[in-house]
């Protein structure tokens, strides 16, 4: 069964059009840089350490743990408002960089700082999936 | 640096008492203040050069309120860095002064948040009105459900987790500014609380509950910034500003520890521009959006040692009479708060260096030093801050 997406949708660019074509197949990608080795979330045409050029696309371990999360219970954005209580979080991935996401697959009330986490998808629409954490398994 | 130590002052103010104006227009109710605060300094429209303005709603302001007013000004600044936006214009004006650009400029806001119904904490991402998500970093972020108590309730999470931050000291944030707001007649709740009324509202995004929210009203205000040639013959005693301190913080590439906010980046730049030390300070402004804000505002301006925050706040300290009273007017947490506050952070410690509250619980005894500290944006994801501080004659 499908229902037609009502939470907002990412508008994509040249810039971060492969991290969301990877989402469709399943996988979270970050970039690096070349020259500075350094990670860098969220993705950009640049790198936001040494501002080279050479960033590259990397597939992320998909693990890392809370580092800080709310239980939110009023939103009144279409698509969240019904959605409450649902849990919004700061992840730090294993490469050392924070994504913002929600924890699903659980009980908001089982989350904490420090939970070991791992990423999972939802299809959103033909063209766009969402990386969402779950759990570590 | 040049020294810019009383390069500039505040010499008229005025504050919009309305909490509820949905017969006015935003562009009235800041052509009302500008009118006001101009005649409480002693300067007419002819005087003034500088227009200083920010919108979260409106597009052009800076424009659209030259229009209204039927002014020409000849430096017109615009920075929208949330509500923030005021501290750092009182130090665009300051430098535009010492650098004799402009002898007289106007800083104004209003906002009909309220009367327009704006969820400004829950709107999620439509809170300001842009359906459509930019590609970055709206389109890593609105996804999920953002909120700007949510922004706020993670770092207050996080406090709590690294500190041992309690509710209850949270609470006494906004006990003291009920308190402060119980003398201002203007204040939209002026009923006090206590720290249970506090944990016992209903939880919006926890930790955060109602009460630790600043409330939605409309509003508006101005304040009149002068050279010092023009200050010494206006109606009031002069309140000079000591130094400023501009800051950004954001997530830093996915790597910085948002527990440092921007204050952590301004306050410093402030202090040492001003040349005075924390003990100085008499009162401070601190915009408190959330009770969180408060605590992490008063760490990272350097009033307390990191983490410290939520022991700082209790016993009474911020009130009147107490080791460092703040927000003498109520705050956003019970006097007003349309959209964007840092504004009225100007104007009551204008009044406490005015001393225009002497002999009634609202004035700070002999205050010669305030400091006010606008927030922006976001503690959680990105956010600006800008603080001033301001002395006495």
């Amino acid at each position: 069964m499908t229902t037609a997406w009502n939470k907002p949708l990412p508008t994509v660019a040249g810039e971060t059009k492969a991290f969301w074509d990877s989402c469709r197949r399943g996988q979270l990608v970050i970039q690096v840089c070349e020259d500075c080795g350094e990670y860098q979330w969220y993705p950009r045409g640049i790198c936001a350490n040494c501002w080279g050029e050479n960033v590259r696309w990397v597939q992320s371990s998909g693990r890392g743990t809370v580092w800080t999360y709310t239980v939110t219970y009023q939103n009144r954005t279409p698509g969240f408002a019904e959605m409450v209580p649902y849990v919004l979080a700061l992840v730090e991935l294993e490469e050392g960089v924070r994504m913002f996401t929600n924890i699903i697959d659980c009980n908001p009330r089982d989350v904490h700082i420090g939970m070991p986490v791992e990423v999972t998808f939802q299809t959103a629409t033909p063209q766009i999936t969402i990386p969402y954490f779950k759990p570590a398994g | 640096m040049v020294d810019l130590r009383r390069a500039a002052a505040i010499v008229g103010i005025h504050e919009h008492v309305t909490r509820y104006a949905p017969d006015k227009s935003e562009l009235q109710i800041q052509g009302e203040s500008v009118i006001k605060a101009l005649a409480d300094a002693g300067l007419t429209k002819d005087d003034v050069d500088g227009l200083f303005t920010a919108s979260s709603s409106a597009r052009n302001s800076g424009m659209n309120l030259a229009d209204y007013l039927n002014m020409y000004p000849s430096y017109v600044d615009n920075t929208t860095v949330g509500g923030g936006s005021f501290e750092f214009h009182l130090s665009h004006a300051l430098t535009a002064i010492a650098a004799g650009r402009i002898n007289v400029a106007v800083i104004t806001y209003s906002s009909l948040a309220r009367s327009g119904g704006v969820s400004v904490g829950t709107g999620g991402v439509g809170r300001f009105g842009h359906p459509v998500l930019e590609p970055s970093p709206d389109s890593f972020e609105e996804l999920y459900g953002m909120t700007t108590v949510g922004l706020y309730a993670m770092i207050a999470r996080r406090h709590m987790h690294l500190y041992g931050t309690t509710a209850e000291q949270l609470a006494e944030v906004s006990v003291a500014m009920r308190h402060h707001a119980s003398m201002n007649p203007e204040a939209l709740f002026r009923d006090p609380i206590t720290v249970e009324d506090v944990v016992g509202s209903r939880v919006i995004s926890d930790p955060l509950h109602l009460m630790d929210c600043c409330i939605i009203t409309d509003g508006g205000g101005a304040v009149v910034v002068a050279s010092p040639e023009v200050a010494r013959n206006c109606r009031r005693t002069p309140v000079w500003v000591l130094g400023t301190g501009e800051a950004i913080a954001h997530q830093g590439a996915g790597k910085r520890d948002l527990m440092y906010i921007a204050a952590h980046q301004s306050s410093p730049r402030a202090f040492e521009m001003a040349g005075v030390t924390h003990d100085d300070i008499d009162m401070a402004m601190v915009y408190d959006s959330f009770t969180i804000t408060v605590v992490e505002t008063l760490e990272d301006l350097g009033f307390c040692k990191k983490g410290e925050g939520g022991e700082f706040v209790s016993g009474g300290r911020l009130k009147v009479g107490g080791g460092l009273p703040i927000n003498t007017d109520g705050g956003g947490l019970s006097s007003n708060h349309p959209g964007m506050r840092g504004l009225f952070l100007l104007l009551e410690a204008t009044r406490q260096l005015r001393h225009q509250f002497d002999g009634t619980g609202r004035q700070v005894p002999n205050c010669q030093l305030a400091l006010a500290h606008g927030t922006g944006g976001a503690l959680g994801s990105r956010h600006s801050g800008g603080t001033v501080i301001l002395a006495r004659d």
